[in-house]
């Protein structure tokens, strides 16, 4: 499974490393001898199922969660290995697209954008409401700043929390399901941002995400995560084209096959009865 | 054997939960600085959770004192002794009612909502948020609150007892006709600054700061789902109000 990629846009030069990764909740195996090579420059997607594993992937890679065994490495760093401040340091570098937004509700757009600011550097107030105003104008939202979240629509909000996620330039962009809910037009003006801002500022971006259509339109580069496994790799549309049972499944949306449908497998007591 | 390791677990579980808010206050408390944003927002919170209880307490303490005159006058009337309601007034409520009062309003109005705002900041991820921008939450959202409560309370606890006195004036000068003279004069040679009103600035300090910790505590642990941040807010006001009474008869046995 362990496959270099290399995109159009990406110089073969791997950013992220994560080798025989096993991870577990309680008993329950959620991932288990993952091998990803992620290369500079390019967008990687994880694709499966609802509950498999693909933002325990990210949550690795972000160092909010250890592997059980295996190596997560970020720049050549174990992220697994870090101490706390190591990992606070880490992650200055990283800028994260939560599902829906996480937007400090009690603040202003201004304020939501300008908290990393204030917090990781010491610019003055006018350079900060420079640096605020462009990454907001960048996003189309310029006049918005004095808004308060739960004034603004999901589609407005989502591009708030990209202004604030790529605020400090970071080098490496994470995205959990980041157009789940969005309507046509905002999944158009999300999917454009982060492919303008990944190749503007020479960012890798790591999107999870099951919309096999959206991704095949941003993404250089697919796993597929099905039964704790990578079942499939490589460029969307060659994945489209596998014949991998599991693969297959997925990409074309098919209920019979090896991904099951029952959480517990056929046979296991129903719990009523026993 | 399974009932041994739950009547074990029953056991240790409120134990080994006490350590854990313990480590959590050693980890706010390791964050204080004097820095000129943090100490903004702990202004901010204390104008958000202090001043907005500010009317709550002031019409409870006004009528606080009112009845503990009403009920006080016709007590020492049977003594031919009304003239000494001030002195009880006084006595009991900057040692007792004063302090304790004033927590248990704190933790109903302003624990409750730290709780439910620092719950519900988890559940729409807003505190990973926090953590994945390098941003401890703990400090950043926790510790202001905490310190905003351990300030508040104090000032609170001065004006109810203040709004008491008042209402112990109205009632007693004002509807029975006491003789004010008296009635300040006992106040005044009757209740010590050091012994009275100093205990009782004592409690309040670790009264607000026992409502704040539960508060955020239990906001921070809460479970992020709106049942989770439901009985997270319940807890904070059950066990605080539990533990402000535990500690007022521990500090009363050693300050009294």
């Amino acid at each position: 499974m362990n496959i270099g990629h290399a995109s159009a846009r990406s110089n073969g030069e791997s950013i992220i490393r994560i080798r025989d990764l096993v991870f577990r909740r309680g008993r329950r195996t959620i991932l288990d001898g993952i091998n990803i090579d992620i290369h500079r420059g390019s967008i990687v997607a994880f694709m499966g199922p609802s509950g498999v594993g693909k933002t325990t992937i990210l949550r690795l890679i972000s160092g909010q969660l250890r592997p059980d065994s295996g190596t997560v490495e970020v720049n050549g760093h174990r992220v697994s290995a870090m101490s706390d401040r190591d990992l606070q340091r880490f992650r200055r570098n990283i800028g994260v697209l939560l599902q829906d937004g996480a937007l400090f509700t009690d603040l202003t757009v201004f304020e939501n954008i300008a908290t990393p600011v204030r917090e990781h550097t010491d610019l003055p107030e006018p350079l900060v409401r420079r640096l605020v105003m462009s990454k907001l104008a960048a996003v189309g939202l310029g006049g918005t700043e004095e808004r308060m979240p739960h004034e603004l629509s999901g589609g407005m909000a989502r591009r708030v929390a990209f202004a604030r996620a790529v605020v400090l330039d970071p080098d490496i962009m994470l995205y959990d399901e980041p157009m789940t809910g969005l309507d046509p037009i905002a999944v158009s003006t999300i999917r454009t941002l982060m492919r303008e801002t990944n190749d503007t500022l020479g960012q890798t971006s790591i999107v999870v995400s099951h919309n096999v259509t959206q991704v095949r339109q941003f993404a250089d580069y697919c796993y597929i995560i099905a039964s704790a496994r990578i079942a499939g790799e490589g460029p969307p549309e060659t994945l489209a084209a596998s014949s991998e049972p599991s693969v297959d499944q997925f990409m074309n949306g098919r209920v019979e096959g090896p991904i099951p449908f029952h959480y517990q497998p056929p046979g296991a007591p129903w719990g009523l009865l026993d | 054997m399974a009932a041994e390791s739950t009547v074990m677990a029953r056991l240790t579980g409120p134990v080994s939960e006490a350590g854990r808010c313990l480590l959590f206050l050693l980890r706010m408390l390791s964050g204080i600085r004097p820095r000129a944003g943090q100490v903004l927002s702990v202004l901010q919170q204390t104008y958000l959770i202090g001043a907005r209880s500010l009317v709550i307490i002031m019409i409870c303490g006004f009528f606080v004192g009112m009845v503990l005159s009403l009920q006080a006058i016709n007590a020492l009337e049977q003594f031919g002794a009304s003239d000494q309601v001030s002195l009880l007034v006084g006595k009991s409520l900057f040692r007792e009612l004063g302090p304790v009062l004033t927590a248990l309003l704190f933790a109903g109005r302003a624990g409750t909502s730290i709780t439910a705002e620092i719950g519900l900041m988890k559940a729409t991820n807003q505190l990973e948020a926090m953590e994945l921008m390098a941003i401890d939450p703990v400090q950043r959202v926790a510790l202001p609150r905490f310190l905003a409560g351990v300030i508040s309370v104090p000032l609170l606890t001065a004006m109810f007892s203040a709004l008491a006195i008042l209402g112990s004036v109205v009632f007693a000068i004002g509807v029975m006709g006491l003789d004010a003279g008296i009635f300040w004069s006992k106040l005044q040679n009757g209740v010590y600054f050091q012994k009275d009103f100093v205990g009782g600035v004592w409690k309040s300090l670790v009264f607000g700061g026992i409502v704040s910790l539960v508060a955020v505590y239990f906001g921070y642990s809460a479970k992020p789902t709106g049942a989770g941040v439901g009985t997270a807010t319940t807890n904070t006001v059950v066990l605080s109000s539990v533990l402000i009474l535990v500690f007022d008869f521990i500090m009363t046995s050693f300050l009294f």
